[in-house]
């Protein structure tokens, strides 16, 4: 933490981030990250989400492209 | 400051897609082409009509890459951030440019690298439709697998590093991933089911823009997000913005 009081005054000091202040964030964002990774990634594939075949279909050549499972 | 970390992330992930999606225009999509004309010289062989497709070949290969490619990139921008925001000052003493360049590269071998090795990708038409469950499975356990071993080295390895020193602790925990890994990889299911007249121009070049886009996508996030990070930049953009 001493680190981070000899930086500049801005809002950005790179001290080491406390974990009690990072976990919230990490399981919150995280979640919701994850959610947006299984939506490109697998929705409409083996399993769904939402039912249908438009965003497999929208997303098509990335989930091919990035390396996923698909058709 | 995780807030600012996390912004940052995503819009370093979001710069990097769109340079992956540039790479994925090019050099990509010429190769799923070729997937997708064989799955038309079957239809046609079979005298299937193949129906009119929901979203066009079109916007399937522009605007539908793109998306796919910023949404990925938005995601794994955050987590790479919030990743970043764990391990910095925690694992040795690299500046926060090095430490997010490390990460890429880390990130790169165990998110990508190591599942393509034992699960690559595959272009439409190389895949058996009802293998779908099976090969969704394999795939995210070895990859969850990938992680979890990446993980448990680094916490073997700051042992090592202060039993044996930074170069041969680092090295020792690197051969401990690799073996592990390497013994899972071998006992999942291998599947194997491309036919056996799918071109294999078409297969390898699909595969290796694979690695390249990601690639691009994770060189572009490491040294972005380093740059955004970094103690001087950090500064500029502070006076910059009053």
């Amino acid at each position: 933490m001493a680190q981070g009081a000899t930086l500049p005054s801005s809002s950005v000091s790179l001290g080491v981030v406390p974990l009690r202040e990072l976990a919230p964030w990490a399981v919150f964002a995280g979640v919701i990250l994850l959610a947006l990774l299984y939506l490109v990634g697998m929705d409409q594939g083996a399993t769904s989400v939402f039912s249908g075949e438009m965003i497999h279909e929208f997303v098509h050549d990335g989930r091919h492209l990035l390396g996923f499972p698909c058709h | 400051m995780v807030r600012t970390l996390l912004v940052r992330g995503m819009l370093a992930g979001l710069a990097a897609a769109v340079c992956a999606w540039v790479f994925a225009y090019l050099v990509g999509e010429p190769a799923l082409d070729g997937g997708i004309a064989y799955e038309d010289m079957l239809a046609a062989a079979s005298g299937e009509a193949g129906g009119e497709p929901m979203v066009g070949r079109d916007v399937q290969s522009t605007v539908g890459l793109l998306v796919a490619l910023l949404i990925y990139g938005v995601a794994i921008g955050g987590i790479f951030a919030l990743v970043f925001a764990g391990v910095y000052g925690r694992i040795g003493r690299l500046s926060a440019r090095a430490t997010s360049a490390v990460l890429a590269l880390v990130g790169y071998v165990v998110v990508v690298l190591v599942p393509f090795l034992k699960y690559p990708s595959n272009p439409p038409a190389s895949s058996a439709d009802d293998t779908i469950g099976l090969r969704t499975g394999t795939f995210v356990l070895m990859l969850a697998l990938s992680i979890a071993v990446a993980v448990a080295a680094v916490a073997v390895g700051r042992r090592l590093v202060a039993r044996f020193g930074a170069w041969n602790g680092v090295l020792l925990a690197v051969l401990g991933y690799l073996v592990v890994i390497g013994v899972i990889g071998a006992l999942l299911p291998t599947v194997a089911e491309t036919p056996a007249d799918f071109p294999a121009v078409v297969l390898y070049d699909f595969r290796l823009s694979t690695l390249g886009l990601h690639v691009v996508l994770w060189a572009g996030l490491g040294l972005l997000f380093g740059a955004l990070v970094d103690r001087r930049s950090s500064r500029r953009a502070a006076e910059l913005a009053g």
